[in-house]
């Protein structure tokens, strides 16, 4: 296991090198002059001049380049232009409000999921199982900017049950948690279900059957875990959504976590805080991504050889 | 009828679809109504004979805005899929057939796009781009691709060990006669699959991009603007964002459907 997370952690280098670097390359080489984007068409040659020199982008490509690699080795991800405070502070300040509406919407997704897929996959073609089906269907299609707002129509401004928007107490998570996790939910619901059904039909639970198990119970002890595996891999798979959704998520809440804060900076042109929100995103789901695959690994051991 | 019963994903999906088509094409003839036509006495008016799903706040038809959105939402997303079709397609198969380092190199590229998550890559070279449906295009492209590049790429290399490709390079077919008689035709299906559900995820990417003023820009009705003007009136107009939601959810259901019933039809597992 050692072995295999020391290999894994090592081949994260190239792909966090990669994600940088296109990042950098985004903001840096894509046509347009973000200084003119900044400043207006008729700014004065002078102040798009001195501008340029602030930010630095004066100096030639490759020293820009290896300064902003050199920044983020040591954690500087440079000055943003309209806080004027360092970019890592401003993202630090806000990633928590992102970790927890991510993890919140996950939780609604599992607590969705669960007895949706199992209801669905005990009884296939049962009223149950066509329900929950119907549930997966509109989940996964409706999207995140309708969801949204149509939950805080129902639940905010008719029922007054929940507020609108903002961070708070639970109260708040609720319906951004509901929003995100919606359409996660409804595909780990059919993920289960199939992999329930196909658990059923196994030889092994036939034969824990008919040596005396009732059904349920050779589910539990013998199905389950091996129901489970495809649908851990599923959440894995499934985690670059939930990141992007919560950054969606944020700004239909004004949640105030880094997806908003990204939006936000790209009204403001404040480029050096686009840069910084793309990558602490990329990042973090690179990192998710690690996390999710050494899961992965010790649940199925076969994962680690190959 | 037969396929109704036997595969309904199939039929549900393709009425949809047929039906979003046909009020992308014919929807400004049908409802004569001017679309970006500014009437402030019908600001936030409700749902009534003349305007079926109401005004927005400058007092314009919603339906005729639903409608055009549809041919914004339709040409977008098959732009964006068939781009990033044949730019997949080429990179996958050169990957594929060249295998080394070329396929290294490719499929490395591939791994750090696909390390930007969701739409983020698209947000942020949309941001950059500046709003606009030819840069919208281009952003959500150069996400789209490495999909087609995986799925072509795989099939090559599964197909390659296949007995019929075997036999058919003992017999001594040429490279390019192995490619386009034997390899080609086993790789559209799933390419066809994927590129079904690609629509649709493109519709949901357009409308978020939109949503979040990265894409179609006012006065251009794009169902993502729309549910983002309406989303200041929820309270005193909450219909306002009923149709381009349930226009943009039913989409995404149709291509998702109709992509299920292909992957059916020719039982692909994905």
């Amino acid at each position: 296991m050692t072995s295999y997370l020391l290999r894994r952690i090592v081949a994260l280098v190239p792909v966090a090198l990669g994600v940088a670097t296109l990042t950098f390359a985004i903001i840096h080489l894509v046509p347009g002059d973000p200084v003119v984007a900044m400043l207006g068409e008729t700014a004065a040659p002078a102040d798009i001049q001195s501008m340029r020199h602030r930010l630095g982008l004066d100096r030639p490509l490759l020293v820009q380049y290896a300064s902003y690699l050199g920044g983020i080795a040591q954690g500087d991800l440079g000055e943003s232009i309209s806080y004027r405070k360092p970019v890592i502070s401003i993202i630090a300040a806000r990633y928590p409000a992102t970790v927890e509406l991510a993890a919140a919407g996950m939780l609604v997704a599992i607590l969705l999921a669960f007895p949706l897929g199992f209801a669905a996959g005990a009884d296939p073609g049962g009223a149950a199982d066509l329900s929950a089906m119907g549930f997966a269907i509109a989940g996964i299609s409706v999207p995140h900017i309708y969801l949204g707002p149509l939950l805080m129509i129902w639940f905010s401004l008719d029922l007054r049950w929940l507020p609108l928007t903002g961070r708070g107490g639970l109260s708040h998570l609720v319906l951004p948690a509901v929003t995100l996790g919606t359409a996660l939910a409804a595909i780990l619901a059919r993920m289960l279900r199939q992999s329930l059904i196909r658990v059923r039909e196994s030889d092994y639970m036939r034969t824990a059957i008919a040596k005396g198990l009732s059904e349920p119970t050779a589910l539990l002890r013998h199905g389950l875990k091996n129901a489970l595996t495809p649908v851990v891999t599923v959440i894995g798979l499934q985690m670059g959504a939930l990141l992007s959704g919560a950054l969606i998520t944020e700004v239909i809440f004004s949640w105030p976590g880094i997806g908003r804060l990204l939006i936000s900076a790209i009204g403001a042109r404040d480029y050096p805080l686009v840069e910084g929100c793309v990558l602490a995103f990329a990042m973090t789901y690179v990192i998710v991504n690690l996390a999710t695959d050494l899961l992965y690994a010790l649940i199925d051991p076969q994962v680690r050889v190959s | 009828m037969k396929v109704g019963t036997r595969n309904p994903s199939l039929a549900v999906g393709l009425a949809i679809v047929a039906a979003l088509i046909a009020g992308a094409a014919a929807g400004p003839f049908l409802v004569h109504t001017n679309p970006i036509a500014i009437d402030l006495a019908n600001s936030l008016a409700g749902p009534s004979r003349a305007h079926p799903f109401g005004c927005d706040s400058l007092g314009r038809d919603v339906l005729s805005r639903v409608l055009l959105g549809a041919r914004l939402s339709l040409s977008v997303s098959i732009s964006v899929v068939a781009l990033s079709l044949i730019a997949g397609s080429l990179i996958g198969g050169m990957a594929g057939l060249a295998g080394g380092k070329i396929d290294d190199v490719a499929m490395r590229i591939v791994d750090i796009v696909l390390a930007f998550p969701g739409i983020l890559l698209a947000i942020a070279l949309a941001a950059i781009l500046g709003p606009g449906i030819t840069d919208l295009v281009i952003a959500l492209a150069a996400m789209g691709w490495t999909g087609y590049a995986r799925i072509v790429r795989g099939e090559i290399l599964s197909l390659r060990e296949r007995e019929y490709v075997i036999a058919a390079r003992a017999l001594g077919a040429s490279e390019p006669r192995l490619l386009f008689r034997h390899l080609l035709p086993g790789i559209a299906g799933p390419v066809a699959v994927q590129a079904t559900f690609g629509i649709g995820g493109i519709i949901g990417a357009e409308a978020a991009l939109s949503f979040l003023g990265l894409g179609a820009m006012p006065p251009t009705p794009s169902w993502g603007n729309m549910l983002d003007a309406g989303r200041q009136f929820l309270l005193v107009a909450p219909h306002l964002t009923t149709a381009p939601g349930v226009a943009i959810g039913v989409s995404i259901l149709g291509f998702n459907l109709l992509g299920d019933g292909i992957a059916q039809l020719i039982g692909y597992r994905g």
